[in-house]
């Protein structure tokens, strides 16, 4: 075996021109095709994670039935036990307490449709950083009486700092929930459906205008990696009884993300597949060609007694170094551009980013740095190769001496 | 010891719509260590007589035994092996593999055969020693003359010690010293080894080393005499 790897590494650099030509086409497209990847992976991921810090976190523990018909009535009391359950699980990073709920808004002659969202202002502020999103204003110390609004409700109320809005709305079993609140802080929501609704009061003064104690709509929870999404979420079905709670990952609370990354994932798989193509067919004619300079040598070793699959299987080694020259080259020339543009990703300005901004995404492209990338890379290109081969390799199969030396 | 029977041994090309008789009824035989030339015209049936021999292409009649195996009735893959096993190849043109240094080219069969390292590479410098390439044992065929490679394909043809070697035309690409040279050297190896030699050739030089003369002509054998 060691004398055929030996063979076939001589064979590729009898003409190295072509040899170079062969890897350089593959090292192309195996380059182009992982900085798009990148791109595009790493730009699911910014939207991803603005999505689930924003709003949803990585997985939401609510009261059975809760997400189908979100009503006040079907809230959870949280407790000590509840909270410890699920961070038990070392993957969880924090879960976020919340109340949320429907009310009207009214401010003046205004009135709107808002949705109150009942926080804990610290363990909130760690997952959005809200704080830090505030055009005005300031952000919650405790358990005023006080709201946090959406930058566009506010306009549209026409409410100010230190104005007052009032919030009416159905409380726990029927109760009359109404209050009136100060406006503390205007926030800039980078997702305009949130950013038009959005009212943020403390979690008690919440509880205690829905009339509804120590009972929360959700636990929003966020994890370290996010990438066990499904485990954790198994975890917690299991920890927790289903009578009681359901577990419920960002997937499934917001399909119209899953669905956008869906389509625009599908169009970045087709230019992926033209590129796959161009290698396949690149390695197709080096092979062809390289077969029928060599046929008569081919005559020859067959004559002294070398096995057609033997001589297959050193063209194949070949074909597979050469498919091997050209990925190592792409993903070593891909590989810094990656990591530099994954720790500094490439922030967009002007129109492009107002527009991606109106989507709730901040305008920035970070590369996303994934190991398992680089390994279907390697085994895609090696079926390419493997595939690009077949039909010259039955070829061998096919080549009889005596003519094959004929020439 | 008879190592090698032809029994009526036909070949027929169809070429389109004519049948060319190529080889027409051959029946020969040789010894162990014969140095045996099959001369004749262009054309005569020479070189088709010899792939048949070699196994390289199939009779369209008749029977070609070697020792007792007929080699029509082996399945390709044995035929392969036989040949491996047992024939030695010199072609015209050399071919040599290129990216091979001569004394891995001479080791090339015995890989095949899977020879141990070191009884490779003591036949191999024994061999190239034999030929006179002592010296040129790690340059590879590009680095070589004509004569140099045809040296080395001779080697490499008696490295695995087969039955016999086939010799198609092997001095038709060479000057008249190399010629007498390669002779020589195949003549020596024919004793040492005591391994057939079967050429086909149509050059004197060649004619007047060979033990043994058998003339074709249109496919048949028109005279078959020993020469001392």
């Amino acid at each position: 075996m060691k004398e055929y790897i030996k063979l076939a590494w001589r064979n590729i650099w009898r003409n190295k021109r072509r040899t170079i030509i062969t890897a350089a086409s593959i090292f192309f497209a195996i380059f182009f095709a992982l900085i798009m990847r990148a791109l595009q992976l790493g730009s699911y991921g910014n939207m991803i994670d603005n999505a689930v810090t924003m709003y949803s976190g990585h997985l939401q523990v609510h009261a059975q039935g809760y997400w189908d018909n979100k009503s006040i009535n079907r809230t959870l009391v949280r407790t000590d036990e509840l909270i410890g359950s699920i961070q038990r699980d070392e993957r969880v990073e924090q879960v976020v307490p919340r109340l949320e709920s429907f009310a009207l808004g009214s401010s003046g002659p205004q009135t709107k449709g808002v949705l109150v969202m009942g926080v804990v202002p610290k363990k909130q502020d760690a997952m959005s950083n809200l704080s830090d999103r505030l055009v005005a204003g300031s952000y919650f110390t405790g358990g005023e009486q006080a709201a946090i609004v959406g930058q566009t409700l506010a306009d549209y109320l026409q409410l100010g700092v230190n104005d007052t809005l009032v919030l009416l709305g159905q409380g726990y079993h029927g109760a009359t929930a109404a209050g009136k609140y100060r406006i503390k802080g205007i926030v800039d929501i980078p997702k305009p459906d949130l950013d038009n609704k959005m009212v943020y009061l403390p979690l008690a003064t919440a509880q205690g205008m829905y009339m509804a104690p120590n009972r929360v709509t959700t636990l929003a929870i966020n994890l370290n990696e996010h990438d066990d999404l499904q485990g954790v979420q198994h975890y917690l079905s299991r920890q927790l009884p289903r009578d009681k709670y359901e577990v419920k990952t960002w997937r499934e609370i917001m399909p119209e993300l899953v669905q956008q990354i869906q389509s625009d994932n599908a169009s970045g798989w087709i230019l992926l597949v033209i590129l796959y193509v161009i290698i396949a067919f690149g390695v197709f004619g080096t092979v062809m060609m390289m077969i029928n300079e060599r046929k008569r040598e081919f005559g020859v070793m067959i004559a002294v007694g070398m096995h057609k699959a033997r001589l297959a299987m050193i063209v194949t080694v070949e074909m597979l170094f050469i498919g091997l020259l050209g990925l190592l080259a792409g993903i070593a020339g891909s590989m810094p551009v990656i990591l530099y543009y994954h720790y500094h990703p490439i922030r967009l300005s002007g129109e492009v980013a107002e527009s991606i901004k109106t989507f709730g995404i901040e305008p920035i492209m970070p590369m996303a740095w994934q190991a398992d990338f680089y390994i279907n890379q390697t085994l895609i290109v090696a079926a390419i190769v493997l595939v690009a081969v077949v039909y010259p390799v039955y070829s061998i199969t096919r080549i009889r001496a005596v003519k094959a030396m004929r020439g | 010891m008879k190592i090698l029977r032809l029994d009526n041994v036909h070949k027929i090309y169809d070429e389109s719509e004519v049948q060319v008789h190529a080889v027409n009824g051959i029946d020969l035989d040789f010894d162990k260590g014969e140095f045996a030339a099959i001369v004749g015209p262009s054309g005569s049936g020479k070189t088709t007589l010899l792939n048949m021999i070699g196994g390289l292409d199939q009779p369209t009649r008749g029977e070609i035994i070697v020792d007792s195996t007929h080699i029509g009735q082996l399945k390709p893959s044995r035929l392969i092996d036989f040949r491996m096993y047992n024939i030695g190849f010199v072609f015209q043109a050399y071919n040599l593999i290129p990216v091979l240094t001569a004394r891995e080219n001479v080791e090339f069969i015995m890989h095949l055969q899977k020879w141990p390292k070191h009884k490779r590479q003591a036949r191999s410098k024994e061999l190239l020693e034999a030929v006179g390439l002592g010296d040129r044992m790690d340059s590879r065929p590009g680095k070589m003359s004509g004569g140099q490679q045809q040296r080395v394909a001779v080697a490499r043809a008696l490295a695995s010690k087969p039955k016999f070697v086939l010799a198609d035309e092997p001095t038709a690409n060479l000057d008249s010293r190399s010629t007498e040279n390669l002779l020589d050297i195949m003549e020596q190896l024919n004793r040492q080894e005591q391994v057939t030699f079967i050429f086909s050739t149509h050059d004197n030089r060649v004619v007047k080393k060979a033990h043994r003369i058998v003339t074709i002509e249109d496919g048949q054998v028109k005279t078959d005499e020993p020469q001392k």
